[in-house]
């Protein structure tokens, strides 16, 4: 059976490595293994989007409405944005990170604080993370993807893959450490 | 060895395992990887630069072709339209080198100005043309394109869409094929595109053409899927894929992976044994149009929507009415979250300017970066139509004002790459037509809006070697717009812009703002400017809200005072510092 994850996130928040990541696990794993992202115009500050598929076979790269097994967000109204596409009885892991759009910087729009409690009521199953926080303290904020990715493994129990030996082979070589932590921070998290 | 690739890695692989050696593209998102990968990967074996527009990078790969070198050019959907002069004409020439010309087509105007089905190029242009569903295919049909090229002399199309572009999937690496250059021969009842060899040529193209066609019924790339049902799907690229995900193994497929000269034969064999024929393809009925020519009935364009992408859920919902999708809803709703300038940009300056004078000018954009100075509160210009248009459409324009008594002036701009893609042009007749027209070059060093490619004002190539640099306020001088026609400044200098508007707006006939800054994206200029940020100091800050007018997603409003809200995003450019009037904004870190 094909499982579809879907991370959503703001431009230049670093969902590209972690889906790099993640597939190189899958791919160790023996699944096949497709992805799909849209960059362009989203690169300046606007909503980004990366779906990961992976299972036996897999046809399309992308998916539709009610249609992600799993849902990574690295901001608070992206995944409520991104939540039509979250298949019944799926999971939803957010960071509660807020990054203000230009509407709400000018006041414009009112950001909705209170948005991950009508999440958490809609959506059984929603852990919310304080992830760029944790990777802030650890010593990088941009760490945020590698705390999340530690959070999705221990989550849904991929331990069958070496995540760390991957995580030393795609981050720069003087941010390991750091992210090794990062990544253990994670899983704690998960735990917790 | 595997490797999982995007489409346009796989293209740029699949070049260099066919040999190539010359390649050229002008950048054009969902294209544009696939020159930067071969710029960067392979410039050891292949010659490759970024062209000043499409139509330059295919007359580069075509001379590569004719002087016997495998040559591969890529654009994107909208850049195909500009290189359409020669491909049509060699389309009749045929190769000496294989030649592949790469479209990659944007369904969904992810991020393009219109969503054309480039397919109909390939007819139009008596081109082969191939389309790959993935990455794997992206490599092997690049591959087999060029050998196709060659056997039946003729430019190869490889159609390309946003999904195949930028989907990654599981690619088998090989080896480079040795194919040496062949040797160049004069041959002016080939290559020689004169009337009298334009017809010759014409009938030989479409013998090839037949025979070509012939192969097309019988080769690996035209497969028929069998399933033992009653149910058939013809189908080609990432359509495939999403009527997989919907038939799965329910019904019969014909996959076409060569897609011109359409294999009407096999068409029809497939055809006519369903009791219920879906032709599944996004946007235009290409596909459809030769099954219904051939007298088959079928399910196309009468259910599947033309316009937008498709996926599974999309194709369901269209075939077979099944609904919404099962899933859940809030009642809170996202605020957008539209691209914005990114803080430090240049263009900032240049837009708030523009927003001040909105009532004395008519502004008209153009594509790039400078695209998102359309939105609010800056609302930076009224039209964009293409490439160059923003300073050719001000000509037309301002002479339709005129007419009926509007006095605004007209306003065009273009960036440095645009200018020399194609607002050069424009401008020359701008120049020649003496328009009352402001003209601007907004000049931030580099091809920002695809990722940061270099152009010919850069002073480094694609390969990564230097390269000489033109110089833009040379080239207008040149035109005759002397310094009383023309002002050169830093837009992040309020003043100063605002003085050059005023001049613009003051003077009889064209009037030309070259506005120049780097964009604070590019390497360099990031690093010059790390540490360095603004900060507002809460005590003089009034509320006034000032600084918001210039939209920089640093600053913030809270509880009624100007913040910066996002001081590792802030470059310390000061425009706000200029927008002030309480002097409550100082710039940190020198």
């Amino acid at each position: 059976m094909t499982k579809n994850i879907l991370l959503v996130g703001v431009g230049g928040q670093g969902t590209i490595l972690i889906s790099k990541i993640l597939t190189a696990g899958f791919m160790n794993k023996g699944y096949d293994v497709k992805m799909s992202e849209i960059h362009g115009m989203s690169q300046r500050g606007g909503s980004v989007t990366t779906q990961i598929r992976y299972g036996e076979k897999v046809y399309a790269p992308n998916i539709g409405v009610g249609d992600a097994d799993l849902i990574i967000s690295f901001e608070k109204i992206e995944a409520v944005r991104a939540l039509p596409y979250l298949k019944k009885g799926g999971k939803m892991i957010t960071d509660n990170r807020e990054i203000y759009p230009m509407s709400v910087l000018t006041g414009e729009a009112e950001y909705p604080h209170n948005a991950l409690d009508e999440l958490k009521a809609a959506v059984g199953d929603l852990l919310v993370v304080p992830a760029a926080e944790t990777a802030e303290k650890l010593g990088n904020i941009k760490a945020t993807n590698i705390v999340l990715l530690g959070v999705l493994v221990k989550y849904l129990d991929l331990e069958d893959v070496d995540w760390e030996s991957l995580i030393r082979q795609y981050v720069p070589a003087k941010a390991v450490d750091m992210n090794i932590n990062a990544y253990r921070a994670g899983r704690a998290m998960a735990e917790g | 060895m595997k490797q999982i690739m995007t489409g346009n890695e796989a293209i740029a692989r699949g070049a260099y395992e066919a040999g190539v050696t010359v390649a050229a593209a002008y950048p054009g998102t969902p294209s544009t990887e696939i020159m930067e990968n071969v710029g960067a990967l392979y410039n050891q074996d292949i010659y490759s630069q970024w062209a000043c527009n499409e139509k330059v990078a295919a007359e580069i790969a075509i001379g590569g072709s004719i002087g016997g070198s495998r040559a591969i050019c890529a654009m994107k959907h909208v850049g195909m339209n500009v290189a359409t002069d020669p491909i049509f004409t060699v389309g009749y020439a045929g190769v000496n080198g294989g030649l592949v010309i790469v479209t990659a087509d944007d369904p969904g105007c992810h991020s393009s100005q219109n969503e054309q089905d480039n397919r109909l190029y390939a007819p139009h242009a008596k081109l082969g043309m191939m389309e790959p569903s993935d990455s794997q295919e992206c490599k092997d049909f690049t591959i087999a394109a060029f050998e196709l090229s060659e056997r039946f002399d003729v430019p190869m199309l490889m159609r390309m869409t946003t999904r195949v572009c930028h989907s990654k999937s599981v690619v088998e690496l090989g080896e480079r094929t040795a194919a040496p250059v062949k040797p160049y021969y004069r041959d002016i009842g080939k290559f020689a595109l004169l009337p009298a060899v334009a017809r010759k040529r014409h009938v030989i193209r479409e013998q090839l053409l037949a025979e070509m066609e012939e192969y097309a019924n019988d080769c690996p790339f035209n497969r028929v899927e069998n399933n033992g049902s009653k149910v058939g799907v013809i189908t080609s690229g990432i359509s495939y894929y999403h009527a997989k995900e919907v038939f799965g193994d329910t019904a019969d497929f014909l996959k076409l992976g060569l897609t011109y000269p359409l294999p009407r034969k096999l068409i029809s064999q497939f055809a006519g044994k369903y009791e219920t024929l879906y032709v599944i393809e996004e946007n235009d009925p290409y596909l459809e149009n030769t099954v219904r020519a051939l007298g088959f009935s079928c399910i196309g364009k009468d259910k599947v929507p033309i316009c937008g992408e498709l996926n599974a859920e999309i194709l369901r919902e269209a075939l077979f009415g099944t609904g919404a999708a099962d899933t859940y809803t809030v009642e809170t709703q996202a605020p957008a979250r539209a691209p914005t300038l990114c803080a430090g940009c240049p263009h900032r300056g240049f837009f708030y300017t523009i927003s001040r004078n909105r009532k004395k000018i008519l502004p008209v954009g153009d594509i790039g970066c400078y695209a998102l100075g359309i939105n609010e509160p800056l609302k930076g210009f009224d039209v964009s139509i293409c490439m160059g248009s923003g300073l050719s459409s001000i000509i037309g324009l301002s002479k339709a004002l005129a007419l009926q008594g509007d006095t605004r002036k007209v306003l065009g701009m273009v960036g440095d790459s645009t200018f020399f893609h194609s607002g050069i042009n424009s401008l020359i007749d701008v120049v020649t037509s003496e328009a009352n027209v402001i003209a601007c070059v907004l000049d931030n060093s580099i091809t920002a809006m695809t990722g940061h490619q270099d152009n010919p004002g850069t002073l480094k190539n694609l390969m990564g070697l230097p390269s000489p640099a033109v110089d833009i306020v040379s080239m207008i001088r040149s035109l005759g717009i002397g310094d009383d026609r023309l002002s050169v400044v830093d837009p992040l200098d309020l003043q100063a812009m605002q003085e050059a508007i005023n001049k613009g707006i003051a003077a009889q006939g064209p009037y030309v703002i070259v506005t120049r800054r780097p964009c604070a994206l590019i390497k360099e200029v990031a690093r010059a400017n790390a540490g360095k940020h603004c900060a507002i100091d809460s005590e003089k800050c009034k509320g006034c809200k000032q600084c918001m007018k210039i939209a920089c997603p640093a600053i913030a409003l809270k509880d009624g005072k100007a913040v910066i809200a996002d001081p590792a995003s802030c470059t310390g450019c000061g425009l706000c510092m200029q927008m002030c009037k309480f002097e409550a904004i100082e710039r940190i870190g020198g």
